[in-house]
């Protein structure tokens, strides 16, 4: 007998006791939790995203589409960033006002030690969660591999307003395709394994920075 | 190297032991206490906390009565989505697979994002037999294996160190395992996570294998997802080219929407935050993102075991949040090594002697490790009644009764310790059967009040170390009723009534 019909038939075995049909029955489970937390109006949705990624030390700044590019180049500057890492996607005219900066493109032919070498990547997102502060990204077009968003020590992300934003997490699950690779980032990297201290920066991004784009 | 638990002495006797360090009292005091004020706070945000508990409990009670169901969609789902599933009936066939799967990739070294189960089954060793390094990420599972400890928390492993023995582990251990401790490393928390960066990047960037568990596994889509906070999940995760995930088969869950109730109850339950720092999911293999082999291993190793016990299966609903530990004033004292276990606190006190079984002293002293206060069982985000399950536990150790090892019915002979207490209990049941025994035996003790010693000798001399007494009142209630009452009184049942009736005509 194989190792699975063994587990399998102890299973069987051992909800001998448990009344049950072939198949799971339906309406097992009340689902009369809330799909939202509280009634917002789209602006005051971006507000609470502001505010819970703030609350976990992630950099919120705000811009209109005209600014963006301009704000996206200040960011970098004012980091002093070198070199960036860009999905293969990202919309050409963000990066339109950078200067002086060396752009490093993704490919499968990036390494984990090359990526180590850059200083920031600018990525866009698939939704934001305003009630946890949380970022989802589901290595669409503009953002890229898992990896570019995770090796560089600073990470710059855009969110379209409201277009992107939701409200809770049972709504950004709806938006999701599960079968593609998804990382959800609820601030910069930290840890309270010290005494229960919180320390932003381990191995993920130190500095996570978002830019909220209403037109 | 993390050690293992074997041949721990019996609760009783290590918590004995913890309870006199008073540096592990004072950190333990200090992270629970932090921790469990903090939850309260993000949990209250929810107005729907208890819905989503009950829809919590309600999945995981549906996932387990059809375990089979589920798995094999999850298999189907998982295959179809490029990965590859192995089946291990025990620790043994785990690791054996584990190895297997390192050895073909020719490397020598692995790195690790935590996974209680791998610590469940012994991995690490396991692989260091074969010649293996398993290089633990997580920062806290870092401070444990450099300093050649044991997890003591679920959460956060190394809860019994302070910030300056974590200083005095990096400076001395990190170079034997790599990158050495900076020079004049502080003991700020700040600084230690650096050093742990920089000593861990190394192995992230040259690793060829990860080794992971999971926090979920999805049937209908094969998606497996991990939930953590510093980045070291997404290194491994990501950056190697094989992943082997080794996850045990009560993690499954049916939907991918299931996800919006366990994605709000368990960030605010562990780390109490809205949501944790990070979390990735993953479905077979995606091409040029992640690695590009992907194997599952799923556990048994005892579940099922434990899934045929009616009242302690609802244990297998544990989704590893660690709630329970940070209320639990027995944890609080006893600290996380006392319970001999990957799984320590209140819900290692019923997982761990139901996946291992009750032979050995120390699984058969976990059902007591516990005051049966109940808080456990309030904070539990999918409502395990963990007291429930204790209680039951404790008859089987005392009583002994049908259980399933192995996958076979055996009948547990009584543990040999409690003879004393079987039959003191047998003895009070003849009394209790037998009123006018009782009666002579009240009086008995009245009458001898004044020579009760303050501490029992024999088999009650424990109990009584830490407890008076309870001194023996100079009459029975029986004889108090008789002589304020009369003895020509029926029933105690009939004859209460008639006194609350007076007294009600009293006050008029």
């Amino acid at each position: 007998m194989s190792t699975r019909e063994q587990v399998l038939g102890r299973i069987r075995r051992a909800l001998a006791d448990a009344p049950r049909g072939t198949a799971p029955a339906r309406g097992a489970v009340d689902r009369d939790y809330l799909r939202v937390h509280g009634r917002r109006d789209a602006a005051q949705t971006a507000d609470l995203l502001a505010e819970n990624l703030a609350d976990y030390r992630a950099i919120v700044h705000r811009a209109t589409g005209e600014e963006l590019p301009g704000r996206l180049a200040g960011l970098l500057a004012a980091r002093g960033a070198r070199r960036v890492v860009v999905p293969p996607g990202l919309p050409e005219r963000w990066l339109s006002a950078v200067q002086d900066v060396e752009r490093v493109a993704d490919s499968a032919a990036l390494t984990a030690r090359e990526l180590d070498a850059v200083d920031s990547v600018v990525t866009g997102c698939a939704v934001a969660i305003a009630e946890t502060g949380t970022i989802v990204l589901d290595a669409g077009p503009d953002q890229g591999r898992r990896r570019i968003t995770l090796v560089p020590d600073h990470h710059v992300v855009v969110v379209r307003v409201p277009e992107q934003v939701v409200d809770s997490v049972p709504q950004a699950l709806e938006r999701l395709d599960p079968v593609r690779p998804l990382t959800w980032i609820s601030g910069p990297s930290a840890t309270s394994d010290i005494e229960l201290d919180r320390v932003e920066g381990v191995h993920g991004p130190r500095t996570l920075e978002v830019v909220l784009v209403t037109d | 190297m993390s050690g293992t638990y074997l041949g721990m002495p019996a609760f009783p006797v290590a918590a004995g032991e913890a309870v006199h360090n008073t540096t592990l009292r004072g950190n333990l005091r200090h992270a629970t206490h932090t921790i469990r004020d903090k939850r309260a706070r993000a949990v209250a945000e929810l107005d729907d906390w208890q819905q989503l508990r009950a829809a919590g409990k309600q999945i995981k009670d549906d996932v387990l009565r059809h375990l089979d169901h589920y798995l094999v969609r999850l298999e189907e789902a998982v295959t179809a989505a490029g990965g590859t599933v192995h089946w291990a009936v025990d620790a043994d066939e785990a690791n054996r697979i584990v190895t297997d799967l390192v050895r073909a990739t020719g490397e020598t070294e692995v790195v690790k994002v935590k996974s209680m189960a791998t610590q469940e089954i012994g991995l690490n060793e396991a692989l260091a037999e074969a010649g293996i390094s398993a290089y633990e990420t997580d920062l806290a599972e870092l401070i444990v294996q450099l300093g050649d400890d044991l997890p003591s928390h679920i959460l956060v492993p190394a809860i019994h160190r302070n910030r300056s023995e974590i200083r005095d582990i990096f400076n001395e251990a990190m170079g034997r395992w790599g990158r050495p401790a900076p020079e004049g490393l502080s003991d700020s928390p700040a600084e230690l996570a650096e050093a742990a960066r920089l000593h861990l990047r190394e192995k992230f960037l040259r690793a060829k294998v990860g080794i992971s568990g999971a926090n979920f596994m999805i049937a209908e889509t094969g998606t497996l997802v991990v939930v953590e906070s510093e980045g070291n999940g997404r290194m491994c995760l990501t950056l190697p080219e094989t992943l082997i995930s080794v996850v045990g088969i009560e993690k499954v869950l049916p939907s991918w929407q299931d996800l919006e109730v366990f994605l709000q109850l368990l960030p605010r339950s562990s780390t109490a935050e809205r949501m944790n720092p990070y979390t990735s999911t993953w479905t077979g293999t995606t091409d040029e993102d992640g690695p590009r082999a992907f194997h599952l291993v799923l556990v048994d190793n005892g579940r099922t075991d434990t899934l045929a016990d009616e009242v302690g299966r609802q244990a297998l609903r544990c989704i590893r949040c660690s709630a329970c530990l940070n209320v639990c004033p027995v944890y609080e004292r006893a600290g996380g090594h006392a319970y001999g276990s990957a799984y320590p606190g209140p819900i290692g006190a019923i997982l761990t002697p139901q996946l291992r079984g009750m032979d050995t002293a120390i699984d058969a002293s976990l059902p007591y490790a516990s005051s049966l206060c109940g808080a456990c069982y309030e904070v539990c985000p999918v409502a395990i009644d963990i007291p429930e399950v204790l209680v039951h536990l404790r008859e089987r150790v005392v009583q002994g009764g049908e259980v399933t090892r192995a996958g076979n019915r055996v009948t547990l002979r009584p543990a040999k310790g409690h003879a004393a207490e079987r039959a003191a209990m047998r003895a009070a049941r003849w009394t209790l059967d037998h009123p006018a025994a009782l009666r002579a035996g009240q009086r008995l003790a009245s009458r001898t009040r004044r020579f009760h010693p303050s501490r029992l000798p024999g088999p009650g001399k424990a109990w009584t170390d830490t407890r008076d007494v309870p001194s023996v009142p100079a009459e029975s209630f029986r004889d108090w009723w008789r002589r304020t009452r009369g003895p020509g009184t029926a029933g105690a049942g009939n004859s209460s009534d008639s006194g609350s009736t007076e007294s009600r005509e009293g006050t008029k």
